[in-house]
């Protein structure tokens, strides 16, 4: 027991080693040896895992030679489709893809929502697998314990798996994320694994040779006891055959580990010539001595006895504790290659396209991609290969570790097997979408689920027994085993039947209906001629479909007519039929160029490289075009918020000046008016002034009147001054209101005593008091003046006869109006406006104003909160003045 | 014989004063008010010397002076302009359409009757 404990130790000891060195020689760039053809068809072999190591024997024994399609499925696809392994690797290879998920998604316009449902997948598919793994090392362990008579019972399993878990997932973590690479490349764990596969190798093969020449005497009476034993008379139904050659055909591609050993790691393409020939021959050696050890076993041991133990138990019952030990040690190789490679690509994937997706939504740290990220992205693989181990030991716990495990193995191929036609499609039918391709995923999906994984954890744990016979709701054709009543099938290839016809159905048919994003579009082209490109660089051979391609991409980008005409004149030039030219180098120069005006350089020339050039778009480029359309978002906004604001500055700019230049002209209009006006009464002053100084003999009548004149000339002077001061005052807005209660019939009978309404030329007025009994709330000094205003100017220019002036005042809506209407001539409507305007003045006759008056008016109206226009349509000269009744201006 | 002044101009009080000045002087003085009619009044009254207002009602003093100037019967007449306005662009203005002598109001009564006694000289 102890001896188990050291030596399972050991081993480990010497795996770690093994890994630690390889690390050490990589980073040290003695590569070569470490990345040898030989190295990677050794890993490809954790296809065999424990479940394969302990169990084929256990199969064998259950379904004679039906364990072999095993084995058979992944050597055909090695030999003879070799080349879709080849197109896998080199697209896994030109596109840096990490997973099959992401191989997938990327395939489809990078699209997350699939990453994130083959992730699910591939999550559901294989956590059972690795618990399968741990099930196998705690059996292997629990049989020697009872061969050497040691309590072990059920607890100390669990615990037994415990330890073996968490041994896995440190040494998982410790070399599958030692380092951050865009390759996705693990030296050291490729390297250990390669050790296990030889060690898993030998120890069946030693095992084998034991059984053959140590215990039956060769080859010859071997086959006899074969061919004695019921093993030896079963027959395999042809369909169970097929079935199962193509299930782990698909498997052997579609399995997240598989995919991982063969795609991601691998380092050359070259490789895969000598893996074709010699992992099937691995493959060989593997089952050879599978049937001797079945038929052995059944011989040898009480009737009852594990079949799946027969490796451990058949030396064990000889007494060779030696062999047995490394037979324990074949077994643990396999299984902890399997958890270690498994849980490297799950998480991979969980991290890939689940945390960190996820990270970076919650932390916007996108755009500021640093170190930082580094530091995070490894702590989500370590935090996901801890999840996906300890997701498996649990799964291990609550199945019990019976039976349900057991047929886990062919189940999970199942499940994972959704992908292949998504995947195959993915590679060679560029027509393929991504609604397809979500559309088959998800219907294989749902029927493997339902059809095989959930009856497979036993009937009455989910699906009831009720629902297996007769459909969930009596619907009959919905029975999980007899989908669409095909009935009496084996639930594996009824499963794989239905699930791979309406996949791929599915698939195929919602790829048809639907049209590929631009991206798709893209990535299809990549993908399917992966291999052209790399030739194409050169010769433009598929050159129609690259100008197609390409056209679409200009459509996309350059818009519909531009695009056409630049392809159409090409296509002119070189004198092509149509309007797609050749992509000589020339034109793809002009294209690229013609591109990097709308999408910026570095994302012109990935376009074009991805469509031509075959180049694959790496890290740096993906973030040189991040940060150009970063920039270009940044500074094409910025344009049009300085183009925005220059055309608001512009036309301020011209506002201002225009109103600048109307007030320099008005500025010069009121100089010369101002000039005008004081120097024409000065004139008359001036000249009768020195009239009276000249002349001695003057009639004392003519001095007199001469005075007069010159007296009446000071007071207009006197006026002007005062009505400019007023205007200007007023213009300035530094007047203050000084608002008090008054009602109105008393302003207009203080306005009519002020306007010096003379007897010799009278001016009736008509008034109704009654309406105007309006109490107001105002400058009523201000109001007054503007009453004044307009009586004076009906005084001085109504020209009727009798001359009569109507005040009409009424209130609505908190306004007062007042009408002063007189029966005089109107004013011309040209004028009505040019009234208010300073210096202005209607009719020739003087009449002692500087024509100030209204554009004062106007100026307290306007402090006042109200106006004052000419009416139009009375029968003379009429203004209307108007004010709100509670003036709310500031108070003084 | 004295000569024949005509004066074109609106303001009343000035009309007295340089109308005083110029009949003390011994000139013949007839008035006229307003520019709508001034060009007519001219032609009738055919003066020997005119004064001309550049800011009439009507019409501008500037106005009648171009309009005289390109008649052959006003060719010849001297035009005293007075402004109120008092700026070298009126100033300007008046020489280039022909006025004989320009005056910025307020002028001295020794000045006009000095100017126009030149003016009827030469």
């Amino acid at each position: 027991m102890n001896v188990l404990i050291v030596v399972s130790l050991g081993y480990v000891l010497a795996l770690f080693t093994v890994a630690f060195m390889a690390e050490r020689a990589a980073r040290s760039g003695r590569i070569k040896w470490l990345r040898a053809p030989v190295v990677y068809t050794l890993s490809l072999s954790i296809y065999c895992t424990g479940w394969t190591f302990y169990g084929a024997v256990g199969f064998a024994v259950r379904s004679g030679l039906e364990f072999i399609t095993i084995y058979l499925g992944p050597s055909l696809v090695m030999l003879g489709w070799w080349w879709t392994v080849r197109k896998l690797v080199r697209i896994g290879r030109t596109q840096r893809i990490t997973s099959l998920a992401d191989l997938i998604s990327s395939r489809f316009g990078k699209s997350n929502l699939l990453a994130v449902g083959l992730t699910l997948l591939a999550v559901t598919g294989t956590t059972p697998y690795i618990a399968l793994q741990l099930q196998s090392v705690t059996q292997s362990y629990a049989v020697f314990a009872e061969a050497s008579q040691d309590g072990f019972n059920q607890t100390s399993q669990t615990t037994t798996a415990l330890w073996v878990a968490i041994g896995l997932a440190l040494f998982t973590i410790l070399f599958g994320t030692r380092k951050l690479d865009v390759n996705e490349r693990h030296d050291g764990v490729v390297m250990a694994i390669a050790v296990e596969a030889v060690v898993k190798l030998i120890a069946l093969m030693a095992v084998g040779i034991f059984v053959v020449w140590g215990l039956s005497g060769g080859i010859g009476p071997m086959l006899e006891k074969i061919d004695a034993s019921e093993i030896g008379t079963w027959n395999v139904s042809g369909g169970r055959w097929a079935g199962l050659t193509f299930l782990s055909a698909a498997a052997f591609i579609c399995l997240p580990r598989m995919f991982h050993v063969m795609v991601v790691e691998n380092d050359d393409e070259r490789h895969l010539r000598m893996a074709s020939w010699a992992f099937p021959a691995y493959l060989m050696l593997m089952s050879l001595f599978v049937l001797p050890i079945a038929v052995t076993g059944l011989d040898l041991l009480p009737k009852g006895s594990n079949p799946d133990m027969f490796v451990l138990t058949v030396p064990l019952s000889q007494g060779q504790n030696g062999l047995a030990m490394l037979s324990f040690l074949g077994g643990l190789s396999s299984a902890t290659s399997m958890v270690i490679v498994a849980s490297i690509a799950l998480s991979t994937m969980v991290s890939n396209h689940i945390v960190m997706p996820i990270w970076l939504s919650f932390t916007g740290a996108g755009a500021s991609m640093s170190g930082d990220v580094r530091y995070i992205v490894l702590l989500s693989r370590r935090l996901s290969i801890a999840a996906v181990v300890m997701l498996a030991y649990f799964y291990f716990v609550l199945s019990g570790g019976g039976s349900a495990l057991a047929a886990i193995g062919l189940v999970s191929f199942v499940g994972v097997a959704q992908a292949l036609p998504v995947m195959i499609g993915g590679i060679f039918w560029r027509g393929a979408t991504r609604i397809g391709a979500l559309s088959g995923l998800s219907i294989g999906f749902v029927i493997w689920i339902y059809a095989l994984f959930l009856p497979s954890l036993g009937v009455g744990v989910v699906v009831s027994e009720a629902m297996m016979a007769s459909g969930p709701f009596g619907l009959t054709w919905l029975a999980p085993h007899a989908l669409f009543g095909v009935k009496g099938m084996d639930p594996i290839l009824h499963c794989l039947l239905w699930s791979m016809l309406l996949n791929s159905f599915a698939f195929v048919v919602v790829s048809l209906c639907s049209f590929p994003a631009p991206l798709e579009r893209l990535q299809g082209a990549q993908f399917v001629n992966v291999f052209d490109h790399a030739r194409s660089a050169k010769e433009w051979s598929s050159g129609a479909a690259q100008s197609e391609d390409l056209m679409v991409m200009a459509q996309r980008i350059l818009g519909a007519r531009e695009a056409q005409s630049l392809f159409g004149l090409e296509a002119a030039r070189q004198g092509a039929q149509g309007l797609l030219p050749e992509p000589t180098p020339e034109f793809l120069g002009v294209l690229e160029r013609e591109l990097s005006g709308s999408v910026g350089a570095a994302t012109a020339h990935a376009m074009v490289g991805q469509i031509v050039g075959g180049a694959s778009v790496s890290v740096d480029d993906l973030l040189a075009v991040a940060d150009e359309s970063a920039q270009m978002m940044e500074y094409s906004s910025k344009l049009e918020a300085q183009s925005t604001e220059q055309r608001r500055t512009a036309e301020k700019l011209r506002q201002v000046n225009e109103k600048l230049t109307q007030l320099s002209v008005q500025k010069d209009g009121f100089l010369s008016q101002i000039s005008h006006e004081l120097r024409t009464p000065m004139t008359s002053i001036r000249s009768f002034s020195e009239i009276l100084r000249d002349s001695q003999d003057m009639a004392d009548i003519d001095k007199a009147r001469y005075a007069g004149i010159i007296h009446s000339e000071t007071l207009r002077l006197t006026r002007l001054l005062d009505d400019l001061l007023d205007l200007s005052v007023l213009e300035a807005g530094r007047v203050s209101l000084n608002l008090s209660h008054k009602v109105l019939e008393n302003v207009i009978e203080g306005a009519i005593s002020s306007a010096g309404l003379s007897d010799e030329n009278p001016l009736l007025i008509r008034r109704t008091p009654a309406r105007e009994d309006i109490l107001l709330h105002t400058d009523v000094d201000r109001l007054a003046q503007v009453f004044i205003n307009v009586i004076s100017n009906a005084q001085k220019y109504c020209d009727a006869d009798p001359r009569q002036l109507t005040i009409k005042a009424f209130q609505s809506k908190g306004l007062a109006t007042v009408d002063f209407i007189d029966n005089g001539s109107k004013i011309d409507p040209d004028m009505r406006d040019v009234i208010f305007e300073k210096f202005s003045r209607v009719g020739e006759t003087k009449a002692g104003g500087a024509g100030l008056g209204l554009a004062i008016c106007r100026e307290i109206m306007t402090r006042l909160g109200g106006d004052i226009v000419y009416l139009p349509g009375q029968d003379g000269t009429a203004f209307r003045v108007q004010f709100p009744i509670i003036c709310e201006g500031q108070a003084a | 014989m004295s000569k024949h002044v005509l004066l074109i101009e609106d303001e009343p009080n000035i009309i007295e004063a340089v109308s005083f000045l110029l009949s003390r002087d011994g000139y013949k003085v007839s008035t006229h008010s307003n520019g709508h009619d001034a060009l007519e009044v001219i032609e009738a009254k055919q003066p020997d010397l005119l004064i001309l207002d550049v800011m009439l009602p009507g019409r501008s003093g500037f106005d009648i002076l171009a309009d005289l100037r390109g008649r052959e019967t006003g060719e010849g007449i001297p035009v005293l302009m007075l402004t109120a306005r008092g700026q070298t662009k009126d100033r300007e203005m008046a020489q280039r359409i022909g006025a004989t002598r320009f005056m910025t109001k307020p002028f001295s009564n020794a000045e006009i009757i000095e100017t126009l006694n030149e003016m009827s000289l030469a």
